[in-house]
Parts: C-alpha cells; sequence; structure tokens
C-alpha cells in the first residue's frame, strides 16, 4: 500500500460539531514560548491549556532542540550585564527591535535554563567531555561559544529539551488540545478591539469546531512564513521553519485589532530559497558552525579579520573580541541581517572581499569547512554538540550524513554559497525575500506586561519583533505565562458573541465544500507568493504597492471561496494560507506606510530614495481601527521606557506568584 | 523497498497522476517497525496517517509537506525502522582531506 492508493480518512469526522471548553488562561500555539508560558501560568495556581496545531511533545521551530542558550547575561560567568547585552542587540538593530523582549531575554535567560535543568535537561559538561577546552568554566561546568571572553552564550544539550517541557506540562495538569489549530480570538460580545475572550479553532484530524473560553489569552504561534516563496514539493528540506509556522498568531490578532509594528521589514535570507540545502547541513563558518576554518579546493585557509579588519592569524584568537572592544556579539559576519551592525559589537568574520580575490585566481572555488584542522573541542563542539543539539541536526544532519560515511575528524564538507559568488548567501533573486524566517522582524506591540493594545491579549516568543531564537521563546513565554495568569486573576470570563462564533463557523468550515472551479490550498499559496514577488519586493513604490493590495484583495475575493479542502488536514492547509494572505495584506500596508528608504530594514522606496532620514527613524505601528480600515501611527524609538525599572517589579511578582501554585514535579 | 508491483505484459495498469516529488522522505523498514504509530502521533507537520493493517508502517500521506526534521526517527523506540532521506538535489557534498576522493550523502 502506497501514499498514492486511496486511504480511507482514518479519524471520525465531526465536522458541524462544537466542542467547548473553559480555563483561565488559554495558550495558542505549543512551541517552546507555548509551553514556558503553560508552564508558569500553571505554577501560579491558574487553569490552562494549550491549543496546538500538530503535537506539543515536539510541535515548533524550536521542538526538535537547541545548541546554544544566548544573550544569558545573567549567567555567573557573564562580563556584561542584562543591560549591556540589551542595549548593544537593540543598538545592533538601529533601535529596531523591542527592548522589552530582548531585556527579559537577558535578565531571565539563566534563570530560565535552571528552570529545565530541574526539569532534566543536561546544561553543563558533568561528564568532563570537553575538560581543557578554553570555553568551558571548571565551577560551574557550563560550556560558551563564540566569545570565550564574556561568557554570555551558553552552550547546551538541548535536542530533548521540548520532550522535557511536555512531560512538565503534563505533570502540572495542563490541559493540551494537540491537533487544534487557532483559526480566531473570541472578543467580549463580538465586538472589534474588545476584550479577548477566548479563541476558536479547528482539530486537523476530526474537523470538530473547538471554542474555548478564557480569561487569558497568549498568542505564542511563529511567524508568518511562505509570503514570498513557496514551492509545493522542494520546500521542507530547506525551510529554517516547519511548514505549520504560518503566522496564524499575526493574522488572528490584525483581524481584531491589535497593533502590529515593523511588519514592512522583509529581507534577502539565506534559507528562504526552496532549493537551498540543509540548515546548518553544508560548509560555513556561521552561527552553530562557527568559528570554522574555511578552505578552498587547493586546502588553502580563508583569512579570518576582526572589526578593526586585523588579520587572525590561529583559530583560538577567532573566539575573543579585538583591541579596544569590550564584547563581541556572534561572530562569522551576521547572515540574519541586511547590514553588517555596528562595528564596535562586529565579531570576527572570513575576510570580506572574499569574491574579489576568488575572481584575481588568489582562491580557486569550491571551498570547504575544514573541521579536521581545527582543535579537537572545538570539532568536537561544532559536530555532535552544536550540529546535533541545534534543532533539525541530530538526525538530519549528524545522523544522516555519518550514516553515509562523513567523518568530521577526515571529511571537508562543502560550501555553496562561494561558489556562487554571494559572499554568505546562496544565490536567490531580488524577489525571493523572506518576512523573518531568520533575524529580527515585526510583530505584535506589547507593553512591559507583554500584553498588546486588546486587553486580555498577551504574546510570546516569535511574534514580538525581537529576538527569533529558542531562548527567547523560553524567556517570554515564561515571563508572558505569569503576567497573563495574574491579569487572570482579575478578570471573570467575559461574554460570548454568539454571531461572532457563527461567523468564525462558517468561515472556518467553508473550504470543505468543492465546486466546479475548485482549487488547492497550493494554489493560493502560489498565487500569494507571486503578487508578493511582483508587488512588495525588493523595489517598491506607491503604484507598485497600491497593486499588491489591489491583487491581494482580488485573490482575498475570489479565490479563497474556491480553495477545497478534502479533509480536516487539508482544512488546516487551506485556513493557513488565508491566514499567509491577511499576513501579506499586513506587510503591503505597513510597507506603504513607511514613505522612506531604510538601509537598516532592507526597506528601498523608488519614490522616496534617501535612506534613514531623521524623521522617519522611528516605528511604524499599523491596526485595523475598523474591520477593514487601516489605521497607522507611529512610536519613538525606545518607546518602552527604561528597563530595570519595568522589568524589575514585575519579575519578582512573577517568581512570588509562581512559588505559591503547585510545585513543578522533579524528574 | 519493492513496492509490489512487478511488469508483463497484458497486464492491469491504473491511470495514476503524478506522484508528488520528492515522494520519499522517510524509508521504513517492514521488518523492524511494528506500526506502532508514534511517529504518526509526534510528527509536527503531520504527514502520516496510521496504516489500516495493524502492525505495519504508517502511511505517508503528504510527503511533499515533510519538513525533514527527523523527529519520527529520533523519537521511534525501534532502531532502523525509519531512516530519513534528502531529496536527491539537496544531499550535501564532501571531500575527504587526506585523499581528494569525492564523496555526496547517500
Amino acid at each position: 500500500m502506497s501514499a498514492n492508493d486511496r486511504h480511507l480518512w482514518p479519524y471520525p469526522i465531526r465536522y458541524g460539531q462544537t466542542d467547548t471548553h473553559e480555563t483561565d488562561v488559554l495558550i495558542l500555539g505549543g512551541g517552546i514560548a507555548g509551553v514556558w508560558a503553560a508552564i508558569s501560568a500553571r505554577r501560579t495556581g491558574a487553569r490552562v491549556a494549550i491549543m496546538e496545531k500538530a503535537d506539543t511533545r515536539r510541535s515548533g521551530a524550536g521542538g526538535t532542540g537547541v545548541d546554544h542558550w544566548g544573550y544569558a547575561a545573567d549567567n555567573p560567568c557573564s562580563t556584561i550585564t542584562p543591560e549591556e547585552m540589551t542595549r548593544a542587540l537593540v543598538d545592533n538593530h538601529f533601535g529596531y527591535r523591542s527592548g522589552i523582549s530582548t531585556y527579559i531575554l537577558a535578565s531571565s535567560a539563566y534563570e530560565t535554563l535552571l528552570e529545565l535543568e530541574s526539569m532534566g535537561g543536561k546544561v553543563r559538561d558533568t561528564e568532563g567531555e570537553f575538560k581543557g577546552a578554553p570555553f568551558r568554566d571548571d565551577k560551574t561546568k557550563l560550556l560558551f561559544a563564540y566569545d570565550y571572553d564574556s561568557r554570555y552564550c551558553i552552550r547546551v544539550w538541548g535536542a530533548n529539551f521540548k520532550p522535557l517541557l511536555h512531560r512538565q506540562c503534563r505533570r502540572l495538569g495542563v490541559e493540551l488540545l494537540d491537533r487544534t489549530t487557532a483559526t480566531a480570538l473570541l472578543t467580549e460580545d463580538g465586538e472589534h478591539g474588545a476584550r479577548v475572550v477566548g479563541a476558536m479553532g479547528i482539530n486537523c484530524h476530526t474537523g470538530a469546531f473547538v471554542v474555548v473560553r478564557a480569561k487569558a489569552v497568549i498568542l505564542s504561534t511563529n511567524r508568518p512564513q511562505r509570503i514570498f516563496t513557496f514551492s509545493s514539493e522542494h520546500r521542507g528540506a530547506a525551510a529554517h521553519r516547519g511548514g505549520s509556522n504560518v503566522g496564524n498568531g499575526y493574522a488572528m490578532a490584525w483581524r481584531i485589532g491589535a497593533e502590529f509594528t515593523l511588519m514592512e521589514k522583509t529581507i534577502r535570507s539565506p534559507f528562504a530559497s526552496p532549493y537551498s540545502y540543509p540548515t546548518y547541513g553544508t560548509g560555513n563558518a556561521l552561527n552553530t558552525w562557527y568559528p570554522c576554518t574555511i578552505v578552498d579546493a587547493n586546502n588553502k585557509e580563508v583569512p579570518w579579520v576582526d572589526c578593526n579588519g586585523l588579520v587572525l592569524a590561529t583559530v583560538e584568537e577567532r573566539c575573543h573580541p579585538a583591541a579596544g572592544q569590550k564584547f563581541f556579539l556572534m561572530g562569522g559576519g551576521n547572515a540574519s541581517q541586511p547590514h553588517p551592525g555596528l562595528k564596535q559589537y562586529a565579531g570576527p568574520k572570513l575576510i570580506p572581499d572574499l569574491e574579489e580575490r576568488m575572481r584575481k585566481g588568489e582562491f580557486t572555488p569550491p571551498f570547504y569547512a575544514d573541521l579536521t584542522s581545527m582543535p579537537w573541542y572545538e570539532r568536537k563542539a561544532i559536530w555532535g554538540l552544536m550540529v546535533g543539539q541545534e534543532g533539525r541536526t541530530r538526525v538530519p544532519i549528524v545522523q544522516t550524513y555519518e550514516a553515509s560515511g562523513f567523518d568530521p575528524s577526515k571529511d571537508m564538507l562543502q560550501t555553496y554559497d562561494f561558489l556562487r559568488g554571494q559572499g554568505m548567501r546562496e544565490f536567490m533573486m531580488p524577489q525571493e525575500r523572506t518576512f523573518g524566517e531568520i533575524g529580527v522582524a515585526g510583530g505584535l506591540v506589547t507593553d512591559w506586561d507583554l500584553m498588546s493594545n486588546i486587553p486580555g491579549l498577551f504574546g510570546a516568543g516569535d511574534l514580538l519583533f525581537g529576538s527569533q531564537d529558542h531562548v527567547n521563546a523560553a524567556t517570554t513565554g515564561r515571563y508572558a505565562g505569569a503576567r497573563a495568569a495574574l491579569y487572570a486573576r482579575g478578570a471573570g470570563l467575559g461574554k460570548l458573541g454568539a454571531a461572532q462564533i457563527e461567523s468564525e463557523k462558517n468561515r472556518a468550515l467553508a473550504p470543505l465544500a468543492e465546486m466546479p472551479d475548485s482549487i488547492d490550498w497550493k494554489e493560493l499559496n502560489f498565487g500569494v507568493a507571486r503578487v508578493m514577488q511582483n508587488y512588495c519586493a525588493e523595489l517598491k513604490n506607491e503604484e507598485l504597492l497600491s497593486l499588491a493590495e489591489t491583487w491581494l484583495a482580488d485573490l482575498e475575493q475570489n479565490e479563497v471561496r474556491k480553495v477545497f479542502a478534502g479533509n480536516p488536514h487539508q482544512l488546516m492547509r487551506a485556513l493557513d494560507v488565508m491566514d499567509i494572505l491577511t499576513c501579506a495584506q499586513m506587510i503591503v500596508h505597513a510597507s506603504k506606510a513607511r514613505r522612506a528608504s531604510s538601509e537598516v530594514l532592507s526597506f528601498s522606496r523608488l519614490d522616496y530614495p534617501e535612506n534613514d532620514p531623521a524623521e522617519w527613524h522611528k516605528y511604524i505601528v499599523i491596526r485595523q481601527d475598523q474591520p477593514g480600515r487601516v489605521h497607522t501611527s507611529g512610536r519613538p524609538l525606545g518607546f518602552w521606557g527604561p528597563y530595570q525599572p519595568n522589568y524589575g517589579p514585575r519579575h519578582a511578582e512573577n517568581l512570588a506568584a509562581m512559588q505559591a501554585g503547585p510545585a513543578p514535579a522533579m524528574p | 523497498m519493492n513496492s509490489g508491483r512487478e511488469h508483463s505484459a497484458g497486464q492491469q495498469v491504473y491511470a495514476e497522476p503524478n506522484r508528488p516529488t520528492p515522494g520519499r522522505p522517510l524509508l521504513f523498514d517492514p521488518n523492524v517497525c511494528n506500526g506502532c504509530n508514534l511517529c504518526v502521533t509526534v510528527c509536527p507537520e503531520d504527514v502520516f496517517i496510521p496504516n489500516a493493517t495493524k502492525g505495519q508502517p504508517p502511511i505517508i500521506l503528504y510527503p511533499e509537506e515533510c519538513w525533514y526534521c527527523g523527529v519520527c526517527v529520533d523519537d521511534c523506540n525501534h532502531p532502523g525502522a525509519i531512516r530519513l532521506s534528502h531529496p536527491l538535489q539537496q544531499r550535501a557534498r564532501w571531500k575527504r582531506k587526506a585523499t581528494g576522493e569525492h564523496f555526496r550523502l547517500r
């Protein structure tokens, strides 16, 4: 029996039936941010439910692991403070990065890691595997990455962290509504912009409609994906984030009037092409592979330079700040930013003029990552600890490559980006862009409670226009869970709007009806991506963006109703693409609102060519003040105010509340 | 893995649509897999359905939705039951430094 045969749907079909639940804190999206939010909310004593479209054990972008626990300025070995860390990260994005989520990250990353250790997570080199390595602190047995002087980034054995967090949710009695995709938020009496009182969803196996009443709701869904590039058959292996991560939370919150910012920022990404090699699966010197030696076809080493342009003679020197630098942010050059960042925080990297020197004949492609010549501890840390524990690397890279004979002590893995003369990036067409597959991207505007402008609606993780990484998800999830639970204590269950529920049920189940001119979800995704490529890509102007609006609205009016789903799984995918369409519209609205080019946002307006003029150095905030009407406003950079006075009292309150609830079970 | 289809003159042939490509992100060894369906449960993309025949490997219903994350392999309690197979166009290559030999992912 193969997939090509016809199969009866294996799960009971419950189209048209409605399941209702009630809880205090409802979490939409059970990835890393969602499970941490659930654990901390539950620890305050609140009733907690997670609505997760996949299975909570492994779901989300971080469900398959994490290797470096970054920006943990609160760890005992760090030489920099959370405030310094936050300022560096925000300044390095020229102010376009949430100081709220970044400060929560830098202040509580280690505290969060200790909680994970209490659940059974391995965070120290207890076996002495790396004894003698310059990045090991012998007292704490912690291992550090990148900058061995400032020691803010901890290497961890995170491939099993998600199953541990899932187990903790179960022990604490979190209600897990798995295989249920959230489709819409419930507002007080169904009113636009009013307090959030729950959410609705569809069971992806049975098709049942699900209504959950809640006193507070946390959005911990991923960022929009597949906005510019889509390939129906060649996307999985290359995609940094899974196909289920499509920005459902953005679309849901947008529809009820929540505020979003930085939505106009889209970038060329090294990972977004459907034809890229598996992430971390080719030779490179970035991120998880830092600071790997790169050699050319004749085994000639490509030199490394520090931020002052001085050539570094040894591998060891790649892991220390340059003269006059207190610390550096992750080295290797920054693939996730369209601009190089500030020199004062720049780490060592390969020579920037490699392409030129290759064309002159100084280096011969192809290039290779040469782990064989690295000191034993760097080789072992990169291949096995970093590549191995990092998400989507233990099986797809380490196990699979080794089964084919790859031996890191003998073999050099080829790099493909150099071959095409594109520096650290794989070749991409200018219109092949991404919204936030990597790096800082737009998201939900929140206050210091991580609550949006919609009362009762909180955000955590990837949608906070801050960092995109595992630790950001963990720390902001943990913080938002406690804040939402405390909010829920003072909030009753709200009044549901019968018309809102009926209307959503009709919308969500509509794709089940087949018509003579039906299309499938993939075709709509292609249609959206083509409009975005043509009218909202590298070069923008008012005319192009107006056409983007026109043609997206056309798809919304004419193609959405044609999308057909033959079973509940396809229904989930169909609803996903409708959310992708909504997210694309948000990006176009924001792009129209920023009437200035910005190099630091990788945003080019042909009709406003001046880059980053002072009067436009601000956040553009968009929301729907009534259904279908976009309201635009601006916020100054740093609008979140001072860090510790805002964070400190809330953090103390969170910890006190979490100690009052059920104790977290020990492994 | 042999699909069981053979070819001979006069045999019954079906009018089939093209299959998705890449169509085999995962290879099951039916001698090791006991059809417990743990992989079906944990898959973040829900690409499988359980096999209608109990004890048999699940069906990869949506191979083109596979994220190649490997949790089905990682969480499987029966080593060797599932193997991840990268798309042909995305199989990395490497060189043995001492000999200069070239290899690729199989």
